[in-house]
């Protein structure tokens, strides 16, 4: 079955549900990892790959069946109990995960894959099953024979029993009147059988009534049929995919083991009524095959038969639709759109005196209830939990630590946090990075761990939570921590920092995101090629999102990433200072006061901090910050907005008058404009101004201090540019 | 306006327009929309011609102050003035100017590069000159007041 155009579609989907079978496949190892061992999680991993393989074939995409085939092969190994998941066996399940993910991407993409490499993977893969003892129970061996057959494959080792079968198949195939019904044509189906192998037909008329009895639309027929080709089981059963549960159908292999082929007859649904047997709870799903049942093992046999999914039906927890990343774009654009002009509306309503106990008012704010609601609903379409990113990092930890030779075992939290999903799309190549950097550089070398006292392996934790309406992503490791004096170092030789410079810890450990740093003494695979820690910057700074590091000598180093929840709407207070009108993101203000001129302090020659609940904290004037005035030098009575940095660190801006606390929508400048410094975005108010909103942290970090005017300086008023020449002299 | 029906594909048509006692003009195909002035949110730490933003429609609308720009004294801008909204490379902004005059057909031939005079405050903002009625026509070149071209202030 070649694919050719009206089949695109049904591909495309078919790989996204691929990437949903692979993260449910890594879902199931991890838990494996983490020591469930229960049937029910292996059979979660098994059918994933086991789903890939069939839609794979139907795509006519074979070297992933071959891979998906002898995966599941050994996979079924562990699910008949014959093989422990011990480390070594985890360790190349989860290789073998990340090369069928390869795979997939491989076919989706057309290109082609090393075959050395997957060979490689999978014989030791095999090698795990390879001293493993004969099978004990007949029935055990029943029920997975089909799965460790792999015939096609010759010189792969497999258990004897089966090689020793005859090759070629008994198949006793009955239509259903469904299969009629449902547009399907058994002729086809014979003729698709036959090019397969050489196939032997026989059809059975002897149920065929006399004429006058003669149903017209039922079937009367059925078939045997002995395909005698060297096929493994699924080869034959896909044939039949389209025709599951309207038909009778047997597939067995020709084996004089009269109790395992009728066995095997039972793995595809045999009857219609009872492939449906239980209504589940989730409508969407169907009955799927091997369920949760415990012992599907001893259930197998000539008793009751499993019904059977076909393999492209994947085990869906709930039905979802797929939509075009544009048209949600285009919604939240017009929701946006619809916030605004609610607001115009409400600020027009006020304006004409409307009481606010009047239908009007009330309408309006129903209205305005309903825009936060569909707000709201409209962003979760585009929030999607991190874990995915998450699972993608999981395989660089293993492959940066195979290339480094350090055992790492990777700690992940908070995987079902929620992000926009354009976030996490950019956010996974910084990540990498970063989980790369803490392999590579972060964490000793094995000998280098052992001699300080801690295990060989290392741990590299990822995080995710939300704090504060921003979304934290962190990624620590338990390594030596950054070698500061090297660092320094490093950053003299280099020449990025004058030498002799008096550095704070935090100082240092910052200079790892100046353009072309590396400490690493030799460059090795994983990093250090000069693209370091500046490009992550950069990329989580576009992103409207900060990094900050921190360090212990000897525990770790941890990098914290601090992203916007949306990129598209905050909560914020409405300020004015200098007459103009700023927007300051609520989830950084701590609290809001009015100082007394007692509670001022003067610092330095131009700058001052207050004093509040026993801490020193910097008074910033906004206006004068954002070169919109002149340091006032008189803030007695002043209205001060407490705010702070995610590390804890404190500022009090001074700003003219409290208006209101609103939800604002995102309009970015960086497109129109550029980057303003101190400015996040601006936003567009129910007058139709435009507002800036602020960036504290930026502001924070540019800050001059400055609340009084020097004497010795020139400052001209106003808004000229040449104000920001003070800002910066301070 | 113009009074042949057909556009005669040598001529380039150009919008004209007034910033303080001069005329310049730009390519009416780049030209949006033109409106009348609005107070701009001004943007911190920018540069002395850029005037802020305003809201067009729901987007944010850099506003440059094209006088400042140029070095061509003026009051400041009143309701009279007008903002020519122009889009050049993917990039929407809006040019703060006196007066929109009248919509011309120049011949490519009757338009000649600028004389190299460094000293000028409107020395590369100027694409070419024309002569039309016996005024000097400057045609600007939107490349060149792109907030993105010059270096930012910050």
């Amino acid at each position: 079955m070649r694919a050719p155009d009206p089949m695109a579609e049904i591909r495309a989907s078919f790989f996204v549900e691929c990437e949903e079978l692979l993260e449910s496949l890594q879902d199931g190892l991890t838990a494996m990892e983490g020591g469930a061992s229960d049937s029910e999680t292996i059979n979660v991993c098994f059918r994933a790959v086991h789903s890939i393989k069939g839609g794979a074939g139907a795509f006519g995409l074979d070297d992933l069946v071959r891979f998906a085939h002898r995966y599941e092969t050994v996979m079924d190994e562990m699910r008949a109990g014959r093989l422990s998941a011990d480390a070594e066996a985890m360790r190349l399940f989860f290789r073998a995960a990340d090369v069928l993910f390869d795979l997939v991407r491989a076919a989706r993409d057309g290109t082609s894959l090393d075959e050395a490499d997957i060979e490689a993977t999978l014989s030791e893969l095999e090698g795990l099953t390879g001293g493993s003892p004969k099978p004990e129970g007949e029935a055990e061996a029943v029920e997975f024979t089909p799965m460790t057959l792999s015939l096609d494959l010759p010189g792969l080792d497999i258990s004897p029993d089966e090689a020793a079968a005859a090759p070629g198949w008994d198949i006793s195939f009955k239509p259903e009147r469904e299969l009629f019904v449902t547009g399907n044509e058994p002729r086809h189906l014979l003729a698709a059988l036959s090019e397969v192998g050489p196939l032997e037909t026989r059809c059975d008329t002897s149920a065929v009534p006399p004429l006058w009895d003669l149903d017209p639309e039922e079937n009367y027929l059925s078939w045997s049929m002995r395909l005698a080709a060297d096929v493994d089981r699924e080869r034959v059963a896909e044939i039949f995919d389209f025709v599951d549960g309207v038909c009778r159908l047997d597939i067995s292999r020709c084996s004089s083991d009269v109790a395992g082929a009728t066995a095997c007859a039972d793995r595809l649904s045999p009857d219609p009524t009872s492939a449906r047997p239980d209504p589940e709870p989730e409508p969407a799903t169907v009955p799927i095959a091997e369920p949760s049942a415990p012992t599907p093992v001893a259930a197998a046999g000539q008793t009751s038969p499993a019904p059977a999914s076909p393999p492209e039906e994947p085990a869906k927890p709930k039905q979802t639709v797929r939509v075009d990343l544009d048209r949600i774009d285009r919604m939240v654009n017009l929701v946006g759109e619809l916030v605004i002009n609610q607001a115009m509306l409400t600020q027009s309503v006020a304006e004409m005196g409307i009481p606010a106990n009047s239908p009007v008012s009330h309408g309006l704010e129903e209205f305005m209830q309903l825009t936060r609601d569909i707000q709201d609903s409209v962003m979760m379409i585009r929030a999607q939990p991190v874990k995915s990113l998450f699972q993608r990092m999981a395989r660089i930890v293993r492959e940066a630590s195979a290339s480094v030779d350090k055992r790492v075992r990777l700690v992940t939290d908070g995987e079902a946090t929620e992000v926009d999903k354009t976030v996490i799309e950019r956010l996974s190549d910084p990540l990498t990075h970063m989980v790369r950097n803490a392999v590579d550089h972060g964490l000793e070398s094995r000998d280098k761990r052992v001699a300080a006292g801690k295990p060989d392996e290392g741990v590299v934790r990822l995080s995710a939570a939300h704090r504060s309406g921003r979304v934290i992503i962190e990624v620590s490791d338990d390594g030596a921590g950054i070698n500061r004096p090297k660092v320094k170092q490093i950053a003299e030789e280099k020449g990025l920092i004058a030498s002799g410079l008096q550095l704070s810890d935090s100082e240092i450990d910052n200079l790892l995101f100046l353009p072309g740093f590396s400490t690493a003494s030799k460059v090795s695979d994983l990093s250090g090629r000069g693209v370091g820690m500046d490009v992550v910057r950069s990329s989580i700074q576009s992103l409207g999102g900060r990094i900050a590091i921190s360090s212990e000598p000897g525990r770790g180093t941890t990098l914290q990433i601090s992203l916007p929840l949306t990129l598209a709407v905050l909560d914020g207070m409405v300020v004015r200072v200098a007459g103009e009108t700023i927007v300051v993101p609520l989830g950084s203000i701590v609290e809001t006061l009015t100082l007394a001129g007692s509670e001022i302090r003067h610092l330095g020659p131009r700058t001052s901090v207050i004093h509040i609940r026993d801490s020193f904290v910097p008074l910033l004037d906004l206006g004068a910050e954002l070169g919109y005035r002149t340091p006032l030098g008189q803030y007695d009575s002043s209205v001060v907005l407490l705010i702070a940095k995610e590390d804890g660190s404190r500022s009090a801006l001074i700003v003219d008058e409290i208006q209101e606390q609103r939800q604002v929508v995102i309009k970015g400048l960086q497109e129109s404009y550029g980057h303003v410094p101190g400015i996040a975005a601006a936003t567009i108010l129910g007058d139709g101004q435009v507002a800036l909103i602020l960036d504290p942290v930026d502001l924070m970090a540019r800050a001059s201090g400055a609340t009084r005017a020097a004497a010795d300086l020139t400052i001209i008023p106003g808004r000229e540019p040449s104000a920001e020449e003070s800002l910066h002299a301070g | 306006m113009s009074e042949q029906g057909h556009i005669d594909p040598t001529e380039q048509e150009l919008l004209s327009f007034r910033v303080g006692e001069q005329e310049y003009s730009v390519d009416i195909m780049s030209v949006r929309e033109i409106r009348g002035w609005t107070r701009a949110t001004p943007l911190p730490h920018s540069a002395a011609h850029v005037r802020g933003v305003i809201n067009l429609r729901g987007t944010v609308l850099p506003i440059i102050d094209l006088a400042r720009q140029l070095g061509i004294p003026v009051a400041e801008p009143t309701e009279r003035n007008v903002i020519i909204v122009v889009h050049v490379h993917d990039q929407t902004l809006g040019l703060l100017v006196d007066a929109v005059s009248d919509i011309l057909s120049i011949p490519q031939g009757d338009m000649q590069p600028p004389p190299d005079m460094a000293e000028d405050a409107s020395h590369g903002f100027i694409k070419a000159l024309t002569i039309i009625e016996g005024r000097m026509l400057r045609i600007l070149d939107l490349d060149a007041v792109q907030p993105g071209h010059e270096t930012e202030a910050a």
